[in-house]
């Protein structure tokens, strides 16, 4: 096995790794700052926080260091290489980088929405001087008005690291953003009238190592040390982002990729960063309530949960089939799914189980775009057209349970044929799952029960109403496109109310004891064999592929 | 643990003498004392509130939100105030300042809202303390009254014009940076800032008077 040497430790890496020092580095547990360098991008060597010593242990061994000093994201690491980051000379080298990094930022940390996270900050602290010694008038460059309509560049506070430049260039193909100039007068731009406009625009954000681009819609909204994250995935579509949510107060203000190398990388698109305003909106439901002839009976949870039960205990006399129906949403988490499944099984052995609507839309967007907008090879990321989270996961839950899938499509005709007389739904679609058009068809059941988190044409007809919570509000679990059962996890509070679906769905079917994720993932491991993988109990922060066969000794769960 | 009685020291209490246990000089002792008060007058009653008290210039009484040399408000909504306040009682919400007006041309953000709810506040001043930009500034107005608790919540324009009332007065003075904004959006015209950390005494660049002489 290779082994580098970094300041005097020997880390061993994998003989067919193509390692930098920095990488290299971080294996020894050490850091090397950096700006530019980013593990997804091209290196450039440009910003000079990550010089260090490198030097070589000779077979006899003797140590020969190369006199002067140089950028550890650019020098690739073999056996025998020599690191040091931290003597004098390394120190020293970084002090002054950073005090040029400086000469022209403007001190505005106050008013910059990066503050808190920024490197510029964290890397002064911990590297630089603490004081700046330029008793000139800093060059401050004009912000743009105008790059894009979901971000923002304030110029000045630009450090010309070009992760943004490489990413356009590189990751979306699109090629938006580039260097003007040269020089002190040197700054970000676009190309006049071809604004940053790819559905990928918004890592640009989170590439960027300090406050020059930020988030139009996080602009101004929070200072990031009050906001409290929570490790999530985006339900956006079936590609399954890890993402963290960031909440304070329970108000969510914005979405974040968490880096999963297994789920999607480090990226994740504008449609997910933006598309979670439906979890404050207005047609939320918040109120469970139990109707009968256009008459509201009641409005509380314990009255409609327990009316709930006595009406469906009734539907075990019916021994026909199909008579009672239970649609399963792909935005359900997998947890859901299977103490319905169980719930409506047991209820009546008959019951027949489907899958909700399955949204899609177009086709796959593969990134990154060649000049054409096709897209080129080989694909860095994918917008998938599935716009569900956990299609695999709930329908592994639905072929244990009966062997097949229903869609939602042939549950509609068999209640135009007359033929359903029940129907539960599980819903969570925020784009809405029914139109008005197969609403009316609703209007023949005998029983209709609809939970889920938008008002919608059949939550107007349903004979029980059971708001649930948005994905950022519940703990549970989804299976992606590629079979990788990620955590979610409970970022906030739903409006007073909402409750979790899984607590619902739990109290419903009389358990003892509170909805616990972890206890319910070994539970279904246990019954269901292709969700075996689930055994584990703790997804850990990347989750787990269903196809992984190894049995893990179940963790204790605190 | 029980106390060990090797510990424990008792003691009694003196026996009296004779005049003491008819207790003739302590009543003496104390009538000596009224006595002195009788004929020693120095009045502290203060006729509040015909007479005003004379407060001290450190005096932390309601907020203040100070304005700069163009009369804009001089806070930039950084939130420091708001997260240094033990008693949350500071409410922002920030806004991008309007980037075609010339008036707000050389500022990024701005508070939309300010409010400060003056019964939740503790007057510790750390507000006054975290604020980057000199904006936020406690008076020595004590005596704040008000009918309702909606009253007593003060927003922007409220604090501006406890600013205006206050600003020429007597043991109210702008403290600090009188009329501009402080070093944080200062562009053009920045101090060299002082060292935040302590300058190592090998590091002799750092102590010259000017910048690239190294004496």
């Amino acid at each position: 096995m290779p082994t580098v040497i970094v300041n005097n430790k020997p880390v061993e890496i994998g003989s067919s790794e193509k390692l930098n020092c920095i990488q290299a580095a971080e294996r020894a547990g050490d850091t090397i700052p950096s700006y530019c360098w980013h593990h997804d991008l091209s290196v450039v060597a440009s910003c000079r926080m990550c010089l260090v010593e490198v030097g070589e242990k000779k077979p006899d061994g003797t140590i020969a260091m190369q006199p002067k000093l140089s950028p550890g994201c650019q020098t690739p690491v073999k056996d025998g290489t020599v690191i040091v980051s931290n003597s004098e000379k390394v120190l020293a080298a970084q002090k002054a980088t950073l005090e040029y990094l400086l000469l022209n930022h403007p001190l505005d940390c106050p008013v910059c929405d990066q503050a808190g996270e920024c490197g510029l900050q964290d890397y002064s602290y911990n590297y630089g001087r603490g004081y700046s010694r330029l008793q000139e008038p800093k060059n401050i460059k004009p912000d743009k008005d105008y790059i894009g309509d979901q971000i923002t560049l304030f110029t000045d506070r630009c450090i010309m690291c070009t992760r943004c430049v490489r990413f356009t260039r590189e990751i979306s193909g699109t090629a938006e953003m580039q260097v003007v100039s040269r020089g002190t007068h040197e700054e970000i731009d676009i190309f006049p009238g071809e604004p940053c406009n790819n559905k990928l625009a918004g890592n640009v954000v989170d590439l960027c190592p300090v406050g020059a681009l930020c988030s139009k819609d996080f602009l101004y909204k929070q200072r990031v040390w009050w906001l409290k994250s929570k490790n999530s995935v985006c339900p956006g579509c079936s590609t399954g982002c890890s993402i963290t949510v960031d909440q304070n107060e329970d108000v969510l203000y914005r979405l974040k990729p968490r880096e999963n190398p297994q789920a999607q990388g480090s990226f994740m698109c504008d449609e997910g960063r933006f598309g979670w305003k439906y979890v404050q909106s207005d047609r939320r439901l918040t109120t469970p309530e139990q109707q009968s002839a256009g008459k509201t009976i009641s409005k509380d949870w314990d009255v409609v949960l327990s009316s709930l039960t006595t009406t469906l205990a009734d539907l075990s006399d019916q021994k026909k089939s199909g008579t009672f129906v239970v649609a399963i949403s792909p935005w359900a988490t997998v947890e859901e799914a299977y103490l319905l499944a169980r719930f409506a099984k047991d209820v009546n052995p008959n019951a027949r189980l489907a899958i909700g609507p399955v949204r899609t839309v177009g086709e796959d967007d593969l990134y990154p775009k060649d000049i054409h907008g096709r897209p080129s090879l080989p694909t860095k990321f994918t917008i998938r057209a599935e716009k569900c989270p956990n299609r695999r996961g709930v329908e592994a839950v639905l072929n244990h349970f009966q062997g097949e899938v229903v869609p939602f499509s042939s549950v509609l005709q068999e209640i135009d044929s007359g033929s359903v007389e029940a129907l539960f739904v599980l819903g969570g679609d925020p784009e809405g799952w029914i139109s008005d058009a197969d609403a009316a068809k609703l209007d023949k059941l005998k029983l209709l029960v609809v939970q889920d988190l938008l008002a919608s044409p059949a939550s107007g007809k349903a004979h029980f109403v059971l708001p649930g919570a948005a994905w950022a509000e519940k703990e549970g679990t989804f299976v992606n496109h590629n079979g990788l059962a990620q955590a979610i996890h409970r970022g906030l509070r739903g409006p007073e109310g909402s409750r979790p679906d899984g607590r619902i769905l739990f109290e419903l079917s009389g358990r003892s004891g509170l909805f616990h994720a972890a206890s319910l993932r070994r539970e279904i491991a246990s019954e269901i064999p292709e969700l075996a993988a689930l055994g584990v109990g703790d997804l850990g922060e990347f989750g787990v592929s269903l196809s992984s066969t190894s049995k893990t000794e179940p963790q204790p769960v605190g | 643990m029980p106390i060990n009685p090797k510990d424990i020291e008792w003691v009694e209490e003196p026996a009296m003498n004779f005049w003491e246990s008819t207790y003739l000089p302590a009543v003496f002792d104390g009538l000596r004392t009224t006595g002195q008060h009788v004929a020693d007058f120095h009045p502290v009653t203060e006729f509040y509130p015909e007479q005003k008290p004379n407060l001290p210039s450190h005096y932390r009484g309601v907020h203040r939100l100070n304005r700069d040399d163009k009369g804009r408000v001089k806070c930039v909504a950084c939130m420091m105030c708001a997260t240094a306040c033990p008693a949350r009682c500071i409410d922002i919400v920030a806004q991008d300042a309007p980037k075609d007006d010339p008036h707000w041309a050389d500022r990024d953000k701005f508070p939309k809202s300010f409010v400060i709810d003056e019964l939740k506040c503790i007057y510790c001043g750390m507000c006054e303390e975290a604020c980057p930009v000199d904006s936020i500034e406690l008076t020595n107005i004590f005596d704040l009254t008000g009918m309702t608790r909606q009253e007593m919540m003060f927003d922007k324009e409220k604090l501006l014009s406890v600013f205006d009332q206050t600003k020429d007065t007597v043991g109210n003075p702008i403290r600090t940076h009188k009329g501009k904004l402080g070093h944080a959006s200062d562009f053009t015209d920045l101090h060299t800032l002082g060292p935040a950390t302590t300058v190592r005494a090998d590091d002799r660049s750092a102590k010259a008077n000017s910048a690239g002489v190294i004496e």
